[in-house]
């Protein structure tokens, strides 16, 4: 029989339980996560911030709440940190970022409100690639978060805070936003599950843009029934997000027990190809074997536009960040140059002083791909290439369920190994772009370890707002493998 | 498509309003003209007769009911301004 795992590593599921037949309150468990956060902290560095007060007042309330016999729902007691992108009213909301460094929430974003009516205890503020544009939280004004695998390397990123935090148990699970795959990616690097909804099923009020037509807000849990549960927390239709969806919501932790394959899963030749790393290869093509042998129908496919994802992906991203991203000018909130001489000079020094270098680089190149005489070249060329990446992956579907693929080409790499070099950077983003550009939901879970003991991440790829079914194919790897019992030693 | 070597860094960074230090410009000029000339593979795909996707699941006309909702408070809505004066954000004199 297994043993118990300590308190700051047990998932939702099993908490729950213990909260619910009063084994341990909200307090006690909200007092031994700010415990660890505090032991762990210096050094993974997943947090920009945590109010303990705060945190323990929430969680008082939550205990106030069940003793009252009024618990407010499926996340009622358990600690959950934000990436500081997302929201929450009188808490700071960096970006990771000098612009926004004393900048204070003045509301909630939804998904803030919707944790809150579940129940949950908002703990921290998670670190992340500035403005969420990264892949190894290096691009941070706060400086990088480590992975708990392997201090001396990242933990991914753009959502690299929340990742390391989960695994280094402190937080029960946490929110990311995925952009080009920094949900999934830093998930795979860090051993957890990380779910990417499809565009418009969970509201980006209150969540800072980057790349407004493929951003989207997403968990990180320990296991895919804690994805589930988490899911069903925040997903559904906004008012306020003109791009939310009207869609019926299945009950996602329910629908794990009751959706079973076998399924038709694809496995796309081009995912599988120069850069992938041997050991993450083996890993992915054991999970494939898995799946085969539970009477699953495994056919290869082709993405034929996949070699141009990444271009496609650079240009209109960059160009909605540069767009996005004007609107920090120094004026109403966020940094203001102390040195301007005129309202120009305002706006230029305020903005070339709070921006860090990649955040930089990216509203020049979006500036650029949607200049004058460079439009059509460069930003229209791109839609168009999009479309047919889309129509790739509507093509598959005609012929299986779900995409299998590594998440990452690598697992974690050391911190200062790529931050030289952007394009060897946005490399890390290879596998998982494809499913922001085509609006798709996918999730990264573990398959596996490296011989060094990295974590390894397989991506199954699903269809739109289809996230029931998508859980149920990856739950059903999980229950046949123990790869989330492991945890880092730290 | 256009040579990477056209990225005029001076006129980009003007319409972009970031003031780059001669450093930076050199710097920057040379990381994007290796990622453009990374993106000029794109002028190899056929387009033609393909429409652009701006959103994987386009919604058009959204509406709603016009019904004044309550908003910011003022204190709240100037609170992160970086200079503020009698319910006013202060700004540098635009006009002589």
């Amino acid at each position: 029989m297994l043993m118990s795992a300590p308190l700051h590593f047990q998932t939702i599921a099993e908490l729950s339980a213990k909260l619910s037949v009063g084994q341990l309150s909200a307090v006690e468990l909200t007092q031994a996560m700010i415990a660890r956060t505090k032991a762990v902290e210096p050094r993974v560095h997943a947090f920009n911030s945590f109010d303990e007060a705060d945190a323990l007042a929430q969680a008082a309330a939550s205990d106030a709440r069940r003793r009252a016999g009024q618990s407010a729902g499926a996340l009622e007691g358990i600690p959950v940190g934000l990436k500081d992108v997302i929201a929450v009213a009188g808490q700071p909301l960096t970006a990771s970022s000098r612009m926004l460094a004393n900048f204070v929430s003045p509301y909630d974003a939804t998904v803030t409100q919707k944790l809150q009516s579940a129940g949950a205890v908002l703990h921290g503020r998670l670190n992340c690639d500035e403005f969420a544009m990264g892949s190894s939280t290096e691009n941070s004004a706060f400086g990088p978060s480590s992975n708990p695998w392997d201090l001396t390397r990242t933990p991914g990123g753009s959502s690299g805070g929340s990742a390391a935090a989960l695994a280094a148990g402190s937080a029960v699970a946490t929110l990311g936003s995925d952009t080009g795959g920094s949900i999934r990616q830093p998930a795979a690097l860090c051993g957890l599950v990380g779910l990417k909804p499809t565009y418009g099923l969970i509201s980006r009020y209150g969540l800072i843009a980057y790349a407004s037509s493929l951003d989207q807000i997403g968990p990180f849990a320990r296991t895919v029934e804690d994805a589930a549960i988490m899911l069903g927390a925040i997903a559904g239709h906004d008012p306020r997000d003109s791009t939310s969806f009207k869609t019926s919501l299945p009950d996602y932790r329910a629908e794990l027990k009751t959706r079973r394959g076998p399924w038709k899963l694809g496995i796309p030749k081009e995912y599988f190809g120069a850069g992938l790393d041997p050991e993450v290869g083996a890993a992915v093509e054991k999970a494939i074997s898995f799946y085969r042998s539970q009477g699953c129908e495994i056919r290869e496919i082709s993405l034929p536009h996949t070699q141009y994802c990444l271009d496609t992906y650079y240009i209109i991203a960059t160009a909605e960040a540069s767009s996005n991203l004007a609107r920090y000018d120094g004026i109403r909130y966020g940094h203001r140059t102390s040195s301007a001489k005129d309202l120009l000079d305002v706006y230029q020094k305020s903005r070339a002083e709070g921006f860090g270098d990649e955040v930089k680089r990216r509203i020049i190149l979006g500036t650029y791909v949607l200049s004058s005489g460079y439009y059509d070249a460069y930003y229209l060329r791109a839609q168009k290439v999009r479309t047919l990446i889309r129509q790739d992956f509507l093509n598959a579907y005609r012929e299986v369920d779900a995409l299998i693929t590594p998440t990452s080409p690598i697992p974690a790499f050391k911190l200062g190994e790529k931050s030289a070099d952007p394009l060897a950077m946005y490399l890390c983003d290879i596998y998982t772009i494809g499913v922001n550009l085509a609006g798709l939901p996918a999730l990264s879970l573990p398959c596996g370890f490296t011989q060094s003991g990295l974590p390894i991440g397989l991506q199954l790829i699903g269809q739109p707002f289809r996230e029931a079914d998508l859980l149920a194919t990856a739950h059903a790897y999980e229950q046949a493998h123990g790869w989330n019992t492991q945890f880092p030693s730290l | 498509m256009s040579q990477p070597a056209e990225l005029n860094i001076e006129r980009i960074a003007e319409l972009s309003r970031l003031a780059l230090t001669p450093e930076e410009k050199t710097r920057f000029s040379a990381q994007l003209g290796s990622i453009l000339g990374h993106i000029e593979q794109l002028a190899k795909v056929d387009v033609s007769g393909i429409e652009p996707t701006a959103h994987a699941f386009p919604l058009n006309n959204v509406w709603a009911a016009d019904i004044a909702q309550p908003g910011l408070a003022v204190s709240a809505a100037l609170n992160n301004a970086p200079a503020q004066r009698d319910h006013m954000i202060v700004v540098p004199k635009v006009v002589d």
